[in-house]
């Protein structure tokens, strides 16, 4: 096991660069998840981690040694890939253990070491199958066993569950989290899905347009968005953003909105006239009679709670309520933020 | 449904029932022949000239084909890498196969002519040899000229099926095997061969198939000559019936490649094409 370190990655292919001086630590046993959409440089990032793609600049460490020029077999990773990258005319005993048959192992080593794979993923009975006579979340399981079988120091997932329907997606997403408990091994994890990042992570790493956002536990960019970027990545229904002027009164610092109406503002730094965008979660929005205007547009329920889809001055708004509410279409209520965030219109930052 | 399978009996079938019938009859040009049972094959048996087509046969189509399998393979390897101006080079590799075999055959007539031929002048310049080579009076000499002529030809098709082959390998494979620790002479012996075998069946099947019953490519370079050396089945089948006129001979020396055709299909057919990762079932 081992701690990985990046110091100023980055990546370019030909004149375009994808990742721009990215700096990460991840502590030995640590579960890290790399977050963001598509073409962020998040899978870049995490090939070049694995050798498979040639660092431009920087410098990646892992467990204390730099490998920037180390080959990937050298670099004591394993990887799961996204389309699981079976060897589609071996068995599974030889698809798990053909690290060790390169190594050459002997057949003794290699059928305990493969059984003891088999056994914590439930494949003992899958072993001389072939992967094409598996379902989709079998070959995910060989894909792990053929990397657990070899003992790296690194784990490292390159979107491992988006090629499965969602009930399974959910389900892998527990083994494997129960998975890194058993090994405590070293995990850098790839995915676009937020929920994933949520539910799995130790530590995020929200990236975008190649560069990190953010990076924190779940519970703290969820509480603590460093910019706009964050804010509306991380949670589900997204946070919602609205245009407002700051104001001082009789009750403090407030946000007053286009619509006259005033909404607490939190500690803040940014002086009174200031132009924001206030940030509110969907769960943080309270059906009250003070409060902005709201017209409804869709409510859905879904039983433990209610969605109110709605317009607020032109901006969708979306809110999450315990209340089994039966609003009309286009019928007008008040919406009440319990906690804002607010952020700089232009450069998005945290103020 | 009737008439196109009337069609197909009347166009398929009655060719090749007439070619094989005439095979087991003595009948010469202008005269029908009757029934002689095997007589032809017995005859031919015995003959030394078919059994020495039979040889060249047979050693003019492993040698071709073992050549053009490796030559293809390299040159497949070579071509599904990232190198500029792909696709140009791509179709200029198709060229030899896109030309007509008698054109090309007319070419390596003139490479390989006993006074004029551009490899002699070259030799004899570089000061390699002394007199010039006579590519196709010598019977060794003339096997391996016709063979080298052959997998000029067919090299082309084979690349460029075992290129398409090679493209259906996903690169997360050989990313997994580096990982894994392969080096790039082990990913091409556990990858990349085991997963090409279903197109290597195929293709080398269709490879055996035209080398063995190459015609053009003789006739328009030696006919058969010097001394009968490279005279294949079709070749002297084509000899024995037309200008020769022993229509039945001809035909029968035809059925005989028959059985070897045969085998060869079955030998790709369960010798290589089936595989049981494949086919998601339980036969291995």
């Amino acid at each position: 096991m081992a701690a990985v370190t990046l110091k100023g990655v980055f990546k370019s292919f030909g004149s375009t660069r994808v990742v721009h001086g990215v700096d990460i630590h991840i502590e030995d046993g640590e579960f890290c998840v790399l977050v963001g959409p598509s073409g962020c440089g998040k899978s870049t990032l995490l090939r070049m981690i694995a050798g498979l793609e040639e660092i431009s600049g920087g410098e990646i460490e892992i467990g204390g040694r730099v490998v920037n020029k180390v080959p990937p077999k050298e670099r004591d990773i394993a990887m799961v890939f996204q389309n699981y990258a079976l060897y589609p005319h071996m068995t599974v005993f030889d698809n798990m253990a053909f690290s060790m048959k390169l190594a050459g192992e002997s057949r003794e080593k290699m059928r305990q070491r493969v059984e003891v794979a088999a056994n914590i993923l439930g494949l003992m009975e899958y072993l001389e199958r072939f992967p094409r006579q598996l379902s989709g979340g079998q070959r995910q399981r060989v894909a792990m066993g053929r990397a657990i079988v070899r003992n790296p120091q690194v784990f490292l997932f390159d979107e491992p569950l988006s090629n499965l329907d969602a009930k399974l997606r959910v389900q892998m997403r527990t083994e494997i989290k129960e998975l890194h408990q058993r090994l405590t091994t070293t995990s850098i994890y790839v995915t676009h899905d937020q929920i994933e990042a949520m539910t799995m992570a130790d530590k995020i790493v929200v990236m975008n347009a190649g560069k990190t956002e953010q990076i924190g536990s779940p519970l703290d960019l969820y509480d603590n968005p460093a910019n706009l970027f964050v804010a509306g990545f991380i949670g589900s229904p997204a946070m919602n953003f609205l245009k407002g002027k700051l104001v001082r009164n009789g009750a403090g610092l407030q946000v007053q909105m286009a619509d006259g109406s005033l909404l607490p503002a939190p500690e803040t730094k940014a002086q009174e006239g200031h132009e924001v965008v206030v940030g509110v979660r969907p769960e943080h929005l309270l059906v009250r009679s003070d409060g902005v205007h709201a017209e409804v547009v869709v409510v859905e329920p879904t039983g433990a709670d209610t969605q109110i889809f709605c317009k607020v001055g032109g901006t969708d708004v979306t809110a999450v309520v315990r209340e089994r509410h039966q609003f009309k279409p286009g019928e007008a209520i008040k919406l009440y933020p319990e906690l804002t965030f607010l952020f700089d219109p232009s450069s998005g930052t945290r103020l | 449904m009737l008439p196109s399978t009337v069609l197909l009996l009347l166009f398929l079938t009655y060719p090749l029932g007439l070619g094989t019938w005439l095979g087991f009859t003595d009948a010469k040009i202008g005269r029908a022949g009757h029934f002689v049972g095997l007589d032809n094959f017995i005859f031919l048996y015995g003959d030394a000239v078919a059994r020495l087509s039979l040889f060249n046969t047979l050693f003019y189509t492993i040698v071709a084909s073992s050549i053009k399998f490796a030559l293809g393979l390299w040159l497949a390897i070579l071509l599904n890498q990232n190198i500029p101006l792909k696709s140009f080079i791509r179709a200029v590799v198709l060229l030899p196969f896109i030309v007509p075999t008698a054109l090309s055959a007319i070419a390596f007539w003139w490479i390989y002519d006993a006074q004029f031929s551009v490899v002699s002048w070259a030799l004899m310049k570089m000061g390699w040899i002394h007199s010039y080579i006579d590519f196709l009076g010598d019977p060794w000499m003339a096997r391996m000229s016709t063979i080298i002529a052959n997998i000029w030809r067919g090299v082309p098709f084979v690349a460029i099926c075992l290129l398409a082959g090679l493209q259906t390998i996903p690169p997360s494979l050989y990313e997994a095997a580096a990982i894994d620790g392969a080096r790039p002479g082990q990913q091409f012996w556990y990858v990349t061969l085991p997963l090409l075998t279903p197109i290597i069946a195929v293709v080398m099947t269709f490879s055996v198939l035209f080398t063995f019953t190459d015609f053009q490519l003789i006739y328009v370079l030696t006919r058969g000559g010097p001394l009968n050396a490279t005279h294949l089945m079709a070749t002297l089948s084509f000899q024995r019936a037309i200008p020769g006129g022993s229509l039945g001979e001809g035909a029968a020396l035809a059925t005989a490649m028959i059985p070897f055709l045969l085998a060869a299909i079955l030998f790709s057919y369960f010798g290589l094409q089936r595989r049981a990762w494949q086919q998601g079932g339980s036969d291995k």
